[in-house]
């Protein structure tokens, strides 16, 4: 039954990486790229029960967080075209 | 005993399967950004969540149980998290919905 989920989770995999290749927008990359991350967290955790090593599960916990921190660090990039400056509020208002 | 559990935990693990290909194809199918983004949280959270109940009813009450509720706390902070930065990053950058330019004339039709 493990197998069986691996192969839904590959075939998703497939799917978002259809979309990151094709995706007309850089949002549309990073979505396909932020969805990509979840399907992996998730097969790390059905491969470590499919081979019977759970210890794949601290694998999957690193990735979410690298995960999570690459996304935003991708939308700030394209947002500000810089990752070093704080960036400015919204409105252009004078601080 | 265990012969239910096992039958719940197939249940969710095909569920959670079949969910996450769903998403992933509405990733591909749909017709926007913003509809697109709708499709890719079915993923994030009916999938992934069925995926993980079925791994938990496995593991039983164990270490291993634990971390994958840690993985499923994870994943319920950081997917909102990053799907609407996303989603005002691309309003911001002026990516436009695409709405039904028709008037409303095709609901009626």
């Amino acid at each position: 039954m493990f197998a069986a989920a691996a192969a839904a989770l590959l075939m998703a995999l497939a799917l978002a990486l259809v979309r990151a290749f094709l995706g007309p927008t850089v949002f549309d990359r990073a979505q396909a790229a932020n969805t990509v991350g979840t399907i992996a967290m998730l097969l790390l955790a059905v491969i470590g029960f499919l081979t019977g090593r759970p210890e794949f599960l601290d694998l999957a916990i690193v990735y979410g967080l690298l995960n999570v921190i690459g996304t935003i660090a991708v939308l700030k990039y394209f947002r500000y075209g810089s990752l070093g400056e704080p960036g400015e509020a919204q409105g252009g208002a004078e601080r | 005993m265990s012969t239910i559990i096992n039958i719940l935990s197939w249940a969710c693990l095909a569920g959670g399967g079949l969910f996450c290909v769903i998403g992933a194809a509405g990733l591909v199918r749909m017709p926007d950004f913003y509809t697109r983004m709708h499709a890719a949280s079915i993923t994030d959270t009916l999938g992934a969540g069925l995926i993980l109940l079925g791994l938990v009813l496995q593991a039983g009450l164990t270490l291993i149980a634990v971390k994958l509720l840690m993985i499923a706390l994870l994943l319920l902070f950081t997917s909102p998290t990053a799907t609407h930065a996303l989603a005002k990053a691309a309003l911001i950058r002026g990516l436009e919905p695409k709405l039904d330019q028709s008037g409303g004339k095709s609901s009626k039709a």
